[in-house]
């Protein structure tokens, strides 16, 4: 499960229904799995880049970061309670949002659904 | 076509035009809908015949929610829920509609009040049920993101409410649930959440809450991370004589997010409410 975040594009992208929740985001984010860092670039809903790290002075509008065990935990099948939810994860204070936290919070259900979507790879 | 047993009024109270629901006839249990929503999610328990047979359910939309307007003169104002303003609409409305000791059931910011409910109006009621209680919950995302005009409202409500479900429940009624947020108006969830995370923290006094003179029942969904099980386990630790049960596979709103599985931990609950009742 945890490699599946490495073709979180297609897993994406190959979903309408995942895709429609995005359609006027056209954004870059960060995604940190323990000290593994991804970039998604996001067009019109579709990942249309995902770049794995490490960077060098690279731009995003916002960024999601927790450790490599709670991602694991996060993307179980289904996952425990306290695990299953981004939000879940903050109240436990297992991930951290930086960045522009109005582009987030205004295509949040999108980036739920992408960052939940390596539970159905 | 299928007509349901449910029939909605207005009623006028002080200021405000309050829509409720009601069906059932027998003892008056009055359900109290989640911040930012409205009574649509109380819709399963209205239509249990098992339940009406014996039970009048009520449920209304609070002033700003569902089909009750905002009073006139809302535009001037922000909307802020209170402990004091939470508590008076509920008894009024219980007065008003001639309830007599009523069985209260709230959800979330519902399932907190019935604690203040509890303390302040025990000999007025016949039971509380908590749905999701805490005693406090601490502010763990900025809520004022919900309300934002960069930031569309009903689709961040959303989203919001999305997470706080089960990943066990069912897709149509957890997506339904995510609608009656999303109609929410701007402010509104906000504003409720006021209440619950800001002013509404009892934790000093619950240990005053007397079970004797009114039961309280607690049921908790386990996926809820707002008020998790760890919390109403809290709550009901320092209330004696309270019963609480952890609702397996249930998320933060277990009457609409998985409504067959919720009946099946409110109807014992409700037949022993009847039962003491009686004797």
């Amino acid at each position: 499960m945890q490699r599946a975040i490495e073709r979180v594009d297609e897993l994406v992208n190959r979903d309408p229904a995942i895709v429609r929740w995005g359609r006027r985001m056209s954004e870059t984010f960060m995604v940190e799995v323990g000290d593994t860092q991804f970039l998604l670039t996001v067009r019109d809903g579709r990942i249309e880049k995902l770049e794995k790290g490490p960077f060098t002075q690279r731009s995003w509008s916002f960024a999601i970061r927790a450790s490599r065990d709670s991602w694991a935990k996060f993307w179980q099948k289904p996952p425990a309670p306290g695990w299953h939810d981004l939000f879940a994860l903050l109240r436990r204070g297992d991930v951290k949002f930086e960045g522009d936290q109005r582009v987030l919070m205004a295509y949040l259900q999108y980036v739920k659904l992408v960052l939940a979507a390596p539970r159905n790879a | 076509m299928k007509l349901e047993p449910i029939v909605g009024r207005y009623a006028h109270i002080g200021k405000h035009r309050i829509y409720f629901e009601e069906a059932g006839q027998g003892i008056p249990l009055l359900c109290l809908h989640t911040a930012g929503s409205d009574g649509r999610q109380f819709r399963a328990v209205l239509n249990d015949s098992s339940i009406t047979k014996s039970y009048r359910v009520i449920t209304f939309d609070m002033p700003w929610h569902g089909k009750s307007s905002p009073p006139a003169g809302w535009q001037n104002e922000d909307y802020r829920l209170t402990t004091g303003s939470y508590t008076a609409m509920i008894m009024e409305f219980a007065r008003e509609l001639g309830l007599e000791r009523p069985v209260i059931m709230g959800c979330s910011i519902g399932g907190r009040i019935v604690l203040d409910l509890a303390l302040k109006h025990a000999k007025e009621l016949r039971a509380l049920i908590g749905l999701q209680t805490g005693a406090y919950v601490e502010r763990y995302y900025d809520p004022s993101w919900l309300d934002h005009p960069e930031v569309h409202g009903g689709r961040a409500c959303g989203a919001v409410a999305y997470g706080l479900m089960s990943p066990l429940s069912p897709a149509p009624e957890v997506w339904e649930t995510v609608w009656h947020y999303m109609q929410g108006g701007p402010g509104v969830f906000t504003g409720d959440l006021y209440f619950y995370q800001v002013e509404g923290d009892i934790r000093g006094r619950i240990g005053e809450i007397d079970t004797k003179v009114c039961p309280l029942y607690c049921l908790t969904g386990e996926y809820d991370y707002s008020a998790s099980p760890r919390d109403t386990e809290a709550a009901v630790a320092r209330i004696a004589g309270s019963k609480f049960t952890v609702m397996k596979g249930l998320g933060h709103f277990p009457m609409s997010e998985n409504p067959e599985a919720f009946l099946g931990y409110l109807r014992p609950v409700l037949d022993e409410i009847r039962q003491t009742a009686r004797s």
